[in-house]
């Protein structure tokens, strides 16, 4: 099992009182899978995307990647963990706001080490529609330019976990279609695609779809059997 | 893609901070070595102006020195002249003679028989070389009418046991006259001129130049015609004995000497003229070699004054770096925290990310150092000469251009300035770099 999630809760304590997040969500994603995360704003998708990468410590349960526990490894090896083995699409795409866009997307490399770096990279940016902007930085791009960046970052590193929070949430349909398409060939090809989404077309690609309301995960909806 | 890179494109997009931190430290480094720059001036003007003044004090020592070897030279010919010349001179007179009547009037009145010259040549004295007989008086010049001192002279009576010299004093020759200035003048007379005095005839042979004395109420003639003239033949008033070889306090011993020979005669001392220069002089080379002292001392001095002046303005100019260098050091230091502060503060989020795909806290901190010693070594390049500009400028106002104006300051403390510059804003970033390289990125990212 590639991704495994076992019980994990999560709570906010802010100074407006406590928010249980993700209460009590167990889920597995093996290699070759592409599930979509769906629920209505507020659900706790995003905590558990984080969780599922190894960003944000649960308060409870047991997280595995490639049947490792990230949050049994110092902060360091942690880093180097999610450099090596998930790629994150963030829903606010955090890019590097001095980086070119070919910067952006090679930045993975400079916390592991990949040979072809910037022929996958170009790669990447092409096959997202973004070759026209490669030296462009991230406060000249649209956001859906951005989106594509990002994305091409996130798999700059042959990452086995994708983890993908709303990657078409600003894209037009074509652009959308395309990531949708490379997202799925990934899975394909034996990556583990984890897909945040509001979007029913976009969840339709899936394998599965896990349907989150207030927290917890309460439908697992089959689609299709893997490949 | 790597660490430089990110390190150089953060820097050209947050240019204002990156540049207000250069800023501040090219300002302290510019102090550093303006005053560096100002000190060593100090110390280079200070060698120049005490070797000029040196300079100049030898000068005047050796001018003053040479005054004295002049002086001593002088003193020494004129010692010289003195003893070859004349040595001293001893006048012997008639027991009975008054000596008033010498000082007061230049004449004499007593006599002793003309025979005692021979006597005196004629023994074995040989303290004495020359011997001078003469009559004088003070007499009324009945043909011109006027008082005068005449004077009857014999020049030199040899001595027999010396070998033949040439006289001291020319003797004047029978028939003619050696007129004393104050008489010559009155009556207008030039040499050559035939005058009568007493009776008799005589030729002008000297005219002698103004002596401040009573030579110049004299006139000298033959000694023979003079006691003619007088009524005093085979009479002398005195024998003026001139000893040549005069060394140490010898007239004890002529004294005696012409006493045994010449009873009933008496001996006086008479200084030379000479002798009377050679003692100035001698008093010159004194004045000279007391003012070559006060040359010495006060050249020291000056040189003591100037010294102790370029040390005051030195110890002046250190305190000043003692206190702006430490406080430009702190203040750029401080400066160079706060703005790594706001600069961690400004890279959360891009930390957030780049710790979220996989870079270590090291990488983070190598980063941030990086960007630290860049700004400390662009800043120390920055300030380096404006330091070494304003090190002179400071260095020209306080003393008149020379070696000051031509200093760069040692290059120990340049190369260590661009050495400890970026050392220090390393040490300044140093808290900032590790808070937010610990940060966790999911705070990071959620705050977003
Ligand atoms: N840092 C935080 N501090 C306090 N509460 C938080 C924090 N982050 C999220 N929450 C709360 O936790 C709940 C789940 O948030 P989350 O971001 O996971 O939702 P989401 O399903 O991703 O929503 P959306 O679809 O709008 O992105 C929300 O109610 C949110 O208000
Ligand atoms: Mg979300």
């Amino acid at each position: 099992m590639l991704l495994e999630l076992e019980r994990v809760n999560r709570s906010y304590v802010g100074t407006a009182g406590t928010v249980r997040a993700v209460t009590d969500v167990s889920l597995q994603v093996d290699s070759g899978q592409f599930i979509a995360v769906c629920g209505p704003s507020g659900c706790g998708k995003s905590t558990l995307m984080l969780m599922a990468g190894g960003l944000l410590r649960p308060d409870s349960g047991e997280v595995r990647v490639c049947g490792q526990n990230p949050y049994h490894m110092s902060p360091d090896a942690r880093a180097l963990f999610r450099g090596q083995s998930i790629g994150f699409v963030f829903q606010q795409f955090h890019l590097v706001p001095y980086l070119s866009v070919i910067d952006n997307v090679l930045a993975p490399s400079l916390a592991v080490d990949l040979p072809d770096a910037h022929e996958r990279a170009l790669q990447l940016l092409k096959r997202f529609g973004m070759q026209h902007r490669l030296n462009h930085v991230p406060g000249e791009l649209s956001s859906g330019e951005r989106q594509r960046t990002a994305l091409a970052r996130a798999l700059l590193n042959r990452p086995k976990l994708v983890l993908a929070d709303e990657p078409t949430g600003n894209l037009d349909p074509d652009n959308a279609v395309a990531v949708l398409d490379f997202l799925q060939q990934y899975s394909d090809e034996g990556g583990a695609v984890l897909l945040v989404t509001h979007d029913a077309a976009a969840a339709g690609r899936a394998h599965h779809i896990v349907r989150m309301s207030e927290g917890r995960a309460e439908v697992q909806e089959l689609l299709t059997s893997p490949a | 893609m790597n660490i430089w890179r990110l390190v150089f494109r953060e820097i050209r997009h947050r240019r204002l901070n990156f540049f207000l931190g250069m800023l501040s430290v090219a300002i302290a480094v510019a102090s550093v070595i303006a005053a560096d720059v100002l000190l060593s001036g100090d110390r280079a003007a200070t060698a120049e102006i005490l070797n000029q003044k040196q300079e100049t004090v030898e000068k005047a020592v050796a001018a003053r020195q040479e005054a004295v070897n002049k002086a001593g030279a002088e003193l020494q010919d004129i010692m010289r002249k003195t003893m070859r010349e004349l040595g001293f001179n001893i006048l012997i007179l008639p027991e009975d003679q008054d000596l008033s009547e010498l000082h007061l009037n230049g004449t004499l009145s007593k006599t002793m028989p003309e025979e005692y010259v021979a006597k005196l040549a004629a023994t074995s004295i040989v303290t004495v070389n020359h011997l001078l007989p003469s009559v004088t008086k003070r007499i009324q010049w009945p043909e011109k009418d006027m008082e005068i001192i005449l004077f009857g002279t014999r020049g030199e009576v040899p001595i027999m046991h010396s070998s033949e010299k040439k006289p001291l004093l020319d003797a004047v020759a029978p028939g003619t006259m050696v007129v004393g200035h104050q008489i010559h003048t009155r009556l207008g007379l030039k040499k050559g001129d035939r005058l009568t005095l007493l009776g008799r005839e005589f030729t002008v042979a000297t005219l002698h130049p103004e002596r401040g004395s009573s030579d110049d109420v004299t006139v000298w003639i033959d000694l023979a015609q003079a006691q003619e003239l007088l009524g005093l033949q085979n009479l002398i008033h005195a024998i003026l004995a001139l000893e040549c070889e005069c060394a140490g306090d010898r007239i004890t011993q002529i004294r005696s000497e012409i006493s045994r020979i010449l009873p009933g005669t008496q001996i006086i001392e008479r200084y030379s003229q000479a002798l009377t220069r050679a003692e100035a002089r001698g008093k010159a080379k004194v004045v000279a070699e007391k003012a070559l002292e006060d040359e010495k001392a006060a050249g020291a001095i000056t040189l003591k004054e100037e010294q102790e002046g370029r040390r005051a303005i030195e110890m002046r100019h250190e305190q000043f770096a003692a206190v702006l260098v430490p406080l430009a050091i702190l203040a750029a230091s401080l400066w160079v925290a706060l703005l790594a502060f706001g600069n961690a503060r400004q890279r959360t989020s891009e930390i957030g990310i780049l710790r979220a795909i996989g870079l270590r806290a090291g990488q983070i901190q190598t980063a941030f150092l990086t960007r630290a010693a860049c700004i400390g070594l662009f800043g120390a390049v920055c300030g380096a000469l404006p330091g070494i500009a304003v090190g002179r400028m400071l260095s020209t106002s306080s003393i008149e251009g020379g070696q000051a104006a031509m200093q760069t300051g040692s290059f120990t403390v340049l190369v260590l300035v661009m050495v400890l510059a970026p050392l220090l804003s390393i040490v300044a970033s140093w808290l900032p770099a590790m808070a937010v390289s610990r940060m966790d990125p999911a705070l990071i990212l959620q705050s977003e």
